[in-house]
């Protein structure tokens, strides 16, 4: 493979916590309010943090915000489609969000604006995300974890969840 | 919105869990996996558990320390609820720790009682009984097909028992299940009415490669690593090879390899062959569909006459003289010397450009990149091919003039050389001789429609899926096996001698009893009067060999379903019942035929089959060598290890003919059209072609994805791709429920708009449980029965708008933007 088609370097580092060191100029890291809770408590089902993300003002069509959910060493994106999708946050119902994770082998995915897709350098895999993060074409066996949004009266925006595993966790808020 | 698990965390493998070598069953590949099993009540924990990583951390690209949910389940093993995860191995020389897309989703596709999934496998012997299919125990079952067989079949009297039965490994084949099969059709009867599970006859997918020397499995996968260009011929490996695409051929491309595509169609291996080397390295010749063998002819022809061939090799290692073999009804074609060859198949390149619909100057360019000597020496080439060819227009000639090349150029035995298929499942064939079938081999399909056969045996195959002429089978079938329920129907609390009378009248009355050997109630199924519930790989030891004939032993680490039982163990039981009833019937010398079947488990049947072949290798043998096995054909033990042989021919002498010269044979067949009846007539009278191949996501394990709901929810119902300007002109939106229809037949599928598709040029799934494409595919054959399912054509009209599944599919492009 070309070598400006895979993982850079600074997105690997990302990988192993270095967020501070790559994330774009325009990216609102959210930190993981609830984690600590979290890892105290053993319940049935994950207790996912609610962190802010940005507020809809800092959003741009088809121009991806980098976050990380549930904690900084997860990567993902924060996206105003600009047209209303299922399952899409926000007045317009269509700010969505992702792990950027390929869940075939943890690849850094990129986004492709002109069919809104995420794409990964590794294997050629795809995924939709207007679709709810379906896999268009690929070798993943799972579609893409989406954090579940939430946008309150000030207009901030919350991911509070995730529907799929993580690639590189067996449990989405890390504990132990 | 799409189909998800909303699992958040998983269960983690323990320290001590038990670690089983898995092969992945699905396709030929055969990737490594390792099956960890621990109770149920136990777990690992992030700092204690079988990585001896800290898994509180989020763990990098391509680690070890994950797996999918796909890859986990609850399983039963010796009667106790386990804990399974099947994970890709990564220290296995096949794919590297990488997991496909079917076979990282083999856990959850295994029945479990506790999660659910899989509900469809059968758990115990049926029989149609009281107007429906009625559990029951194996001897009771067993005794049902035993007495009914037993009337239509004698000694030298067995053509009217039809046979289908897989011959292949993985799944739920592999030398035990093909030798326990084999034995009894072919060494206990001589049943002459057989047919494998993808094609209507039993015989080879490549006749000529085997009578011109050549194995057509005679690589190793490295020598995609090592060669100069690949050429794929009717293949699409990044889908249907996956890891062996993306472990093997990515390096070599990565190495500086130069790809040659022959596809009518622009597949997602084009696509990411240009990810990788740059669309310069990559040369796609997208031909008329079916005209193979015209370009391959004008290749050999350039080739030839540029002087880029292997004279020391053609002299040592091919025959010399003319003809050698004649064309015959056995032989489409003749074989022989080069020189030969060279005037048999001579095609300018002109010529072959009008009949291929591609530039003369690709043509050349391809012959070129194949054959041109670099820096002095050999070019180096590996060859593969799959279904485009096999299942393509005059299979054996055109296979034939492929293999010529390689002759020529000295490509085969050699590094970075090999005319290879790349295969389907994997292979595990051992059997007595078959050559009491003949050749061309009885055309099954077409006789059990022209009302042959009394009693049908299948083993794992669905002729309702994969058949051509499907739709008038299906007519038949139907009729004839509700024929035999009809007659069961109506003596219902008969006592067993006059049911079986009962039967046998419906039989001489024109009807079908059939006996239904699978691991779900299949369509043909449906028309069943006896199934038997059988297991596959992992619900039983099973060895098997991939595309470079790597054999393993995959681990029993679950029970099977219920009491279903290995394919061996089953035909073991038929012929023991048979042995038990012609006894009783007085018929001794018969019932002798039928001994030998005291195996207690696959074991056994493994010893008393390929073992006797092949004496150096036993279980334990195998198990020790691991997920990397060894490469056949096996040649001795030493250092506590199985010697296996990397590539054959490395001495330049070609055996697979059974020539004692060990002279390699070229092919002399010239270019004839579409060869197979009707098939000219039926591209004359329909606008589209009906192109058909498989899927990334569910070939090779479809029967279980039909309840799947991450493959369902992607695909609700199979696809037909078709270029948006045709979609423009017929009307259509993406989702549309369009039939196909032309003169055999009709099928439906969903619109898939593909921008890549040329015009009037579709794309079906083969094999689909709803929307079978067999339908519109002709009986047409090659002289030798060889399915000719790609070269269909049809018209095409909406029938429904979008279906609600059909809303949530994604209708985007399949090539990757980056």
């Amino acid at each position: 493979m070309k070598c400006n088609r895979l993982v850079d370097s600074g997105r690997r580092q990302f990988l192993r916590g270095g967020i501070l060191g790559v994330a774009g100029a325009a990216a609102a890291v959210a930190l993981p309010a609830g984690q600590a809770q979290a890892q105290v408590q053993a319940r049935a089902m994950v207790d996912y943090p609610s962190s802010k993300l940005a507020n809809l003002a800092d959003l741009v069509v088809d121009v991806p915000m980098d976050i990380g959910y549930p904690d900084a060493d997860s990567p993902g994106i924060l996206l105003k489609l600009g047209t209303r999708v299922e399952g899409g946050a926000g007045p317009d119902g269509d700010v969505v969000a992702y792990s950027v994770l390929c869940p075939h082998k943890g690849f850094y995915m990129s986004y492709h604006a002109p069919d809104k897709t995420l794409n990964c350098p590794g294997h050629f895999s795809r995924f939709d995300c207007e679709k709810g993060g379906q896999q268009v074409w690929g070798h993943a066996t799972q579609n893409l974890p989406q954090f579940a949004l939430r946008v309150d009266d000030k207009d901030d925006i919350y991911a509070e969840g995730a529907d799929e595993l993580i690639y590189g966790r067996l449990s989405n808020v890390l504990q132990g | 919105m799409a189909y998800k698990r909303n699992i958040d965390r998983l269960p983690i493998i323990p320290a001590d869990a038990k670690v089983q070598n898995v092969t992945c069953h699905y396709c030929i590949v055969g990737c490594g996996y390792k099956a960890y099993t621990w109770p149920l009540k136990k777990q690992g924990t992030t700092d204690s558990n079988w990585a001896g990583t800290d898994l509180s951390q989020q763990q990098g690209a391509e680690t070890d320390a994950w797996y999918a949910p796909s890859m986990y389940n609850v399983v039963k093993q010796n009667g106790a609820d386990v804990h399974l995860v099947i994970k890709p191995d990564v220290d296995c020389a096949v794919n590297g720790g990488l997991g496909s897309i079917r076979g990282a989703r083999m856990a959850e596709n295994r029945r479990s009682d506790v999660n659910g999934t899989q509900q469809q496998r059968l758990t115990e012997p049926m029989v149609w009984r009281y107007g429906t299919w009625q559990p029951t125990s194996w001897d009771d079952a067993l005794d049902l097909v035993a007495r009914v067989t037993a009337r239509v079949i004698d000694k030298d009297k067995e053509d009217d028992l039809f046979v289908s039965m897989f011959d292949h490994g993985g799944s739920a084949g592999g030398y035990e299940n093909t030798w326990g099969t084999g034995k009894l059709y072919f060494e206990s009867m001589k049943v002459k009415h057989c047919r494998i599970h993808n094609r209507p006859a039993y015989n080879s997918e490549v006749h000529s490669t085997r009578d011109m020397g050549v194995d057509e499995l005679n690589y190793a996968y490295e020598d995609y690593q090592l060669t100069d260009t690949i050429f794929l011929i009717g293949a699409n490996p990044i889908e249907t090879q996956t890891n062996l695409f993306l472990n093997h051929m990515v390096k070599g491309m990565q190495n500086g390899a130069r790809v040659v595509v022959v596809d009518p169609r622009r597949t997602v291996s084009v696509d990411a062959c240009e990810q990788v080397a740059g669309a310069d390295n990559v040369l796609h010749l997208q031909i008329n569909s079916g005209t193979d063998l015209s370009l391959f002819n004008a290749l050999f022809t350039e080739i030839v006459a540029k002087g880029w061939i292997d004279a020391d090799f053609i002299r040592g290692s091919t025959i010399d003289g003319d003809v050698a073999v004649a064309e015959d009804g056995a032989h489409p074609s003749a074989l022989g010397s080069f020189e030969a060859a060279k005037a048999a198949c001579h095609l300018s390149l002109d010529e072959a450009a009008e009949i291929c619909g591609v530039a003369a100057a690709d043509i050349a360019k391809a012959a070129a990149w194949i054959a041109e000597p670099k820096d002095g020496a050999r070019r180096k080439c590996v060859t593969a091919y799959e279904k485009g060819i096999i299942w393509g227009n005059d299979n054996y000639r055109t296979i034939g003039a492929l293999v010529n090349i390689a002759l020529a150029t000295g490509n085969i035995g050699r590094e970075g050389g090999g005319v290879c298929r790349l295969g389907g499942h994997q292979e595990g064939y051992y059997r007595p001789s078959d050559a009491h079938v003949g050749r061309p081999a009885p055309y099954i399909d077409q006789l059990i429609i022209a009302g042959q056969g009394k009693v049908h045996h299948i083993w794992a195959n669905d002729h309702y899926k994969t058949t051509l002429n499907a739709a008038e089978f299906k007519r038949v079938y139907n009729r004839r096996s509700n024929m035999v329920k009809e007659a069961m129907d109506a003596r219902a609390g008969a006592t067993r001698e006059e049911l079986i009378d009962a039967i046998v009248g419906a039989i001489n009355a024109g009807g079908l009893f059939v006996v239904d050997v699978d691991i779900i109630h299949s369509q043909i199924g449906q028309a069943a009067h006896v199934i038997l519930p059988a297991v596959e790989s992992g619900e039983m030891n099973l060895t098997s060999m991939n595309g470079e004939r790597r054999l393993r032993l995959v681990e029993k680490y679950m029970d099977g379903p219920g009491d279903s039982k290995p394919d061996c163990l089953i035909a073991a039981g038929i012929a023991q019942h048979l042995e038990r009833v012609l006894r009783e019937e007085g018929r001794t010398e018969y019932a002798d035929q039928f001994k030998g079947y005291d195996w207690a488990n696959e074991e056994d049947a493994f010893m008393d089959g390929y073992n006797k072949g092949n004496p150096e290798v036993t279980y334990d043998r195998l198990r020790a060598m691991g997920n990397n096995g060894v490469q056949e054909p096996v040649t001795g033990f030493a250092d506590g290890k199985l010697v296996g042989t990397k590539r054959l021919y490395t001495d330049g002498r070609f055996t697979r003919h059974g020539r004692e010269d060990g002279k390699a044979l070229f092919c002399l067949g010239g270019w004839r059209g579409l060869q197979a009846p009707g098939k000219a007539q039926q591209k004359a009278n329909h606008r589209f072609l009906i192109n058909n191949g498989r899927a990334n996501m569910n070939w090779q394990n479809w029967f279980l994805d039909q309840k799947n709901e991450f493959v369902m929810d992607r695909f609700p119902v199979p696809f037909i791709q078709i270029n948006p300007e045709d979609m423009a002109e017929l009307g259509l939106k993406p989702g549309d429920m369009v039939e196909v229809f032309n003169d055999v037949g009709a099928t439906q599928a969903l619109v898939y708009p593909e921008r890549t598709a040329r015009r009037n040029e579709t794309f079906m799934i083969f094999g689909a449980p709803a929307g079978t494409q067999g339908n519109v595919v002709n009986a047409g054959t090659n002289e030798l029965i060889l399915p000719n399912y790609k070269q269909t054509w049809g018209n095409i009209r909406k029938i429904s708008d979008a279906i609600p599944a059909a809303a949530r599919v994604s209708y985007k492009s399949w090539e990757v933007e980056l």
